[in-house]
């Protein structure tokens, strides 16, 4: 499992040095359960399920702060959609149908995630 | 050549004078063995190989050749055992294009604190080259001794 | 053909119990060229080199091989022993018959016979030396210092100190570097100016140093012993020897808006100025770029005010050239630029700050006399922010991926002394780790949290934001898993370091190497950290990596003791194995020029005789055998096969191989 969300994001969780600055930088801070260098941190250590099964990883906006500040070229958002993709690709998982989202929609909620969750669970 | 005479093959080791012959030293100042046809021959830093050399010697019926340096960035010289590197490269692969087994050839780092390490490294080398077998194609006929 | 003598020595039961040592000395006696074939329990004795002695002249041996132990153990003196007996040393090679034979094998047979090959090809390649003697090159006996902050400023005392002449070359108008600009030193808190300047003076005094300030070195010739340098003496259109540095045209000149480089720019300085009150020397100088009478010829104040007629606007850039034995780099360092950084909003408040610009907030002489006060609106502030690791330790394209050394010390510091003078100031520091290896170093850092109470956070800050007057600070607290909002009056970024920009060209004169980041390498990382592989070239303070002041004082004295020994000696000798190119086949491609890591291979055009009684003009490679170290680079990027190594010749090398592979 580690491996496949090093795959799919591309990242060497190994090369933070967690410093915080992506944490630091995020502005869904207050939205997510688990945050930016924790994302890496829990990946490094196996920690996935905890991740896929948390709150609030689809507020990260994807706004990549987190990714242009990082020291180490880390780039944690990539990671978070790595985690994100994981729930996806998960066999028998709840999936959306148009008809639900009015139900789920919130007026915080950027139009952005809207689409982007529509994307991702509409199959 | 009869064929269940034991294999003895010939291995020249060139090795920098500052760390790999150090090293060499050292396995002998530790009493650690390694093959006694592994045959060395020390040169002041690795980047004095010349690709000529390993040709020669394979040409004079040597079965494996191996070039011993300083590790990156310890050279002696600063910046000598990275051009051997890179000399090493482009020769690998006029041997493969010559059909020498790219096993026969061989760089290593080891510096003068790495008796066991060179050693080691002899051993794995000379069994390398006796599971190879002779070297018959780059050998001068004129150059055999029988 | 060689009349060689063989010597097998038994190193007692070393070589004997597992080398037939007898059957060795019989079979070499058959070898070609072999007039003489011996064994002996203890070569090195002084029975054993007695014998060598006498069979060199007994049998007027002329190449020597020794069946014995490793080269790095007896080499030398076997050499010694052929020299005393008129041999030529590098006629002699030893076989390493114990560490590399009789020490690794057990069986009798095997190690006889191995040494017998050993033998041979050591006979092999001595039927090839050739008599090699060490060449001699003088020394000049005056040492340069490149940089006069307190690096250079040490070196150059510690070599007076010794009775040598010393120069020191430096680009600004006085000495001292950076340190005049710090204010406290950590760990102890005194006074940089305090421990500074008095070295200052007594540089400035002492007879033996001269010191070219506003200077640089525009170029470099030669090799160790023999540099021969030009200095570039910058026109600072005032006679050094006339002025006596009253300081009355730098209060009269009318250009008064000049950003103060002293001070960072955070005050204005005027067109003609001494950087301090402590100047060394205490000259004035006025910036060309900013002088209205340079500019357009109408002002002219400062050389009517002047009493001693020292102002000249006429004055040129003068070159000097000097020869020196030994030269030594001190160029020192500087804060990164920040404006890559603009989450910080470095650029976007006068009231984000680098910590050097903090120093002189805090300093007496600074442009707030010492009192902390915000740069935007002159207020206390109460609530500062200090944010670490601002460029180093970083992977990408901004920062630098080392580790700045001196910013978690500094950072404490500044945090105390806040703390101290202001102790209704809040305090933050966000830290990625705090570094603290040095002498009572971590035990300043638990003071300032333990006793002066400033808030160390493990995290960083994310961004900064002008706002109304305040610097909203966003930043993780990892932790207490928290993101904290800090409305801050002032932030301080603890910029990493680089050497300075004078650097690289400077190490390309010197052909002395650096890394990527543009510090200079050392000789050995370990067991040679103060002098560059270029032979007379030696490295002192921050060019050769991140330091403190102890640190950079401590190298500085360790350079001058290099510097010392080499400038004692009236002659070098040279290591005789050097290259040597066959100047008829050599085809002046440069190939060799571009590999030597010495700069010891130039290109001179000369005349040979062509056919038909013509005279032909050749570009041909010389070697110049002072400076080459003999690694052989050369001899075999050469592709006409021009460039050889003597001592270690191709010839040699495959007879060798020969003799292994026969």
């Amino acid at each position: 499992m580690i491996d496949t969300i090093k795959r799919i994001s591309g990242v060497n969780p190994r090369k933070c040095m967690k410093c915080g600055k992506c944490t630091a930088s995020c502005p869904a801070f207050e939205r997510m359960q688990f945050h930016p260098h924790q994302f890496v941190d829990m990946v490094e250590n196996g920690r996935i399920h905890e991740l896929m099964n948390s709150e609030g990883i689809d507020f990260c906006l994807s706004c990549f702060a987190c990714v242009e500040r990082c020291p180490r070229n880390v780039e944690p958002a990539k990671v978070i959609e790595a985690v994100r993709l994981a729930v996806v690709r998960q066999q028998g998982g709840a999936h959306l149908t148009p008809d639900e989202i009015p139900a789920l929609l919130d007026d915080e909620l950027p139009q952005q995630a809207i689409t982007a969750a529509f994307r991702k669970y509409r199959k | 050549m009869p064929v269940n005479e034991e294999f003895k093959p010939t291995i020249v080791a060139f090795c920098c004078n500052w760390c790999s012959y150090a090293g060499a030293d050292l396995s002998g100042t530790n009493r650690l063995q390694y093959p006694a046809n592994v045959k060395i021959i020390r040169i002041p830093c690795s980047c004095r190989l010349n690709p000529m050399f390993v040709l020669r010697a394979f040409q004079r019926g040597a079965d494996g050749v191996i070039l011993c340096g300083c590790h990156p960035g310890d050279c002696h010289y600063t910046t000598g055992n990275y051009y051997a590197r890179r000399r090493m490269t482009l020769l690998f692969s006029m041997l493969d294009f010559l059909g020498i087994e790219r096993e026969r050839t061989r760089v290593e780092w080891v510096s003068a604190a790495e008796g066991a390490k060179f050693a080691a490294t002899m051993n794995d080398f000379s069994a390398t080259i006796h599971k190879l077998g002779p070297n018959r194609r780059l050998e001068d006929l004129r150059c055999r001794k029988d | 053909m060689q009349r060689v003598g063989v010597f097998v020595c038994w190193c007692g039961s070393n070589i004997a119990a597992t080398v037939d040592v007898e059957k060795v000395a019989e079979v070499l006696a058959k070898e070609p060229g072999v007039v003489f074939s011996t064994n002996y329990q203890y070569m090195c004795s002084q029975a054993g080199q007695e014998m060598i002695q006498e069979s060199i002249a007994k049998y007027n041996l002329t190449g020597v091989v020794i069946c014995s132990c490793s080269p790095r153990m007896h080499e030398n003196t076997f050499r010694k022993t052929c020299e005393k007996a008129g041999l030529n040393p590098y006629m002699v090679e030893i076989a390493n018959i114990r560490e590399q034979c009789s020490w690794i094998h057990k069986d009798k047979e095997t190690a006889t016979e191995k040494a017998v090959i050993l033998g041979r090809a050591a006979i092999a390649k001595v039927h090839l030396n050739a008599p090699l003697t060490s060449g001699t090159s003088p020394v000049k006996k005056r040492a340069l210092v490149i940089g006069g902050g307190i690096a250079g400023i040490q070196t150059a005392l510690d070599i007076a100190d010794a009775g040598f002449d010393v120069d020191i070359v430096e680009k600004e108008p006085t000495i001292g570097g950076k340190m005049t600009q710090i204010d406290k030193t950590f760990p102890t808190l005194d006074c940089a100016a305090c421990i500074l300047t008095p070295k200052m003076v007594d540089a400035a005094q002492n007879e033996k140093i001269h010191i070219y300030s506003y200077s640089e070195v525009s170029s470099v010739k030669g090799f160790v012993g023999n540099f021969k340098v030009t200095i570039k003496k910058k026109a600072r259109y005032v006679d050094e020897t006339k002025c006596t540095g009253c300081g009355l045209c730098t209060e009269k000149c009318p250009q008064k808006k000049v950003p103060n480089a002293f001070n960072l720019g955070l005050d204005n300085r005027r067109a003609i100025y001494i950087p301090f009150a402590q100047a060394v020397p205490k000259v004035a100088t006025i910036d060309a770029d900013y002088c209205t009478m340079l500019k357009s010829g109408k002002c002219g104040v400062c050389s009517k005010v002047c009493t001693a007629g020292a102002i000249d606007y006429t004055q040129k850039d003068a070159f000097i050239e000097q020869e020196y034995g030994a030269i030594v780099v001190a160029t020192g360092f500087n804060p990164i630029k920040l404006d890559q950084y603009d989450e910080f909003a470095y650029s976007q408040s006068p009231d984000v700050v680098t910590s050097l610009e903090f120093e002189r907030l805090m300093n007496a002489a600074g442009p707030t006399g010492g009192t902390l006060l915000r740069p935007s609106d002159g207020q206390h502030p109460h609530t500062i922010v200090f944010v670490q690791c601002v460029g180093s330790r970083c992977d990408d394209s901004k920062g630098k991926p080392y580790c700045s050394k001196i910013c978690c010390m500094y950072t404490a510091k500044h945090a105390m002394l806040c703390r101290e003078k202001y102790p209704d100031t809040d305090v933050y520091v966000f830290y990625i780790d705090v570094r603290t290896p040095g002498k009572n170093f971590d035990e300043f850092y638990r003071r300032a949290v333990e006793e002066y109470g400033v808030h160390y956070v493990k995290g960083m800050v994310g961004k900064v934001v002008p706002e109304n007057g305040k610097l909203k600070v966003q930043a993780s607290d990892l932790i207490g898993n928290q993101q904290l909002h800090i409305d801050a009056d002032m932030v301080v970024l603890a910029a990493a370091i680089e050497p300075d920009k004078s650097a690289r060209p400077l190490a390309t004169m010197l052909t002395a190497s650096m890394d990527t980041n543009d510090f200079f390498t050392e000789a050995h990382p370990k067991l040679r950290p103060v002098e560059s592989p270029t032979a007379g070239i030696f490295l002192s303070g921050a060019c050769q990596g991140p330091k403190d002041i102890p640190e950079t004082v401590a190298q500085a004295s360790a350079a001058a003791a290099k510097v010392i020994g080499l400038l004692n000696k009236d002659h070098l000798v040279c290591n005789p194995c050097t290259a040597q190119p066959d100047e008829l086949m050599c085809n002046g491609c440069s190939s060799c020029e571009k590999v030597c890591p010495y700069g010891a291979i130039t290109y001179v055009d000369k005349e040979f005789r062509g056919p038909n009684r013509t005279t032909l003009l050749r570009r041909v490679a010389q070697v110049n055998p002072a400076v080459c170290q003999g690694c052989g680079a050369c001899t075999v990027a050469c592709p006409s096969g021009a460039m050889d190594l003597k001592g270690f010749s191709n010839k040699q090398i495959m007879a060798e191989v020969d003799a292994i592979c026969r």
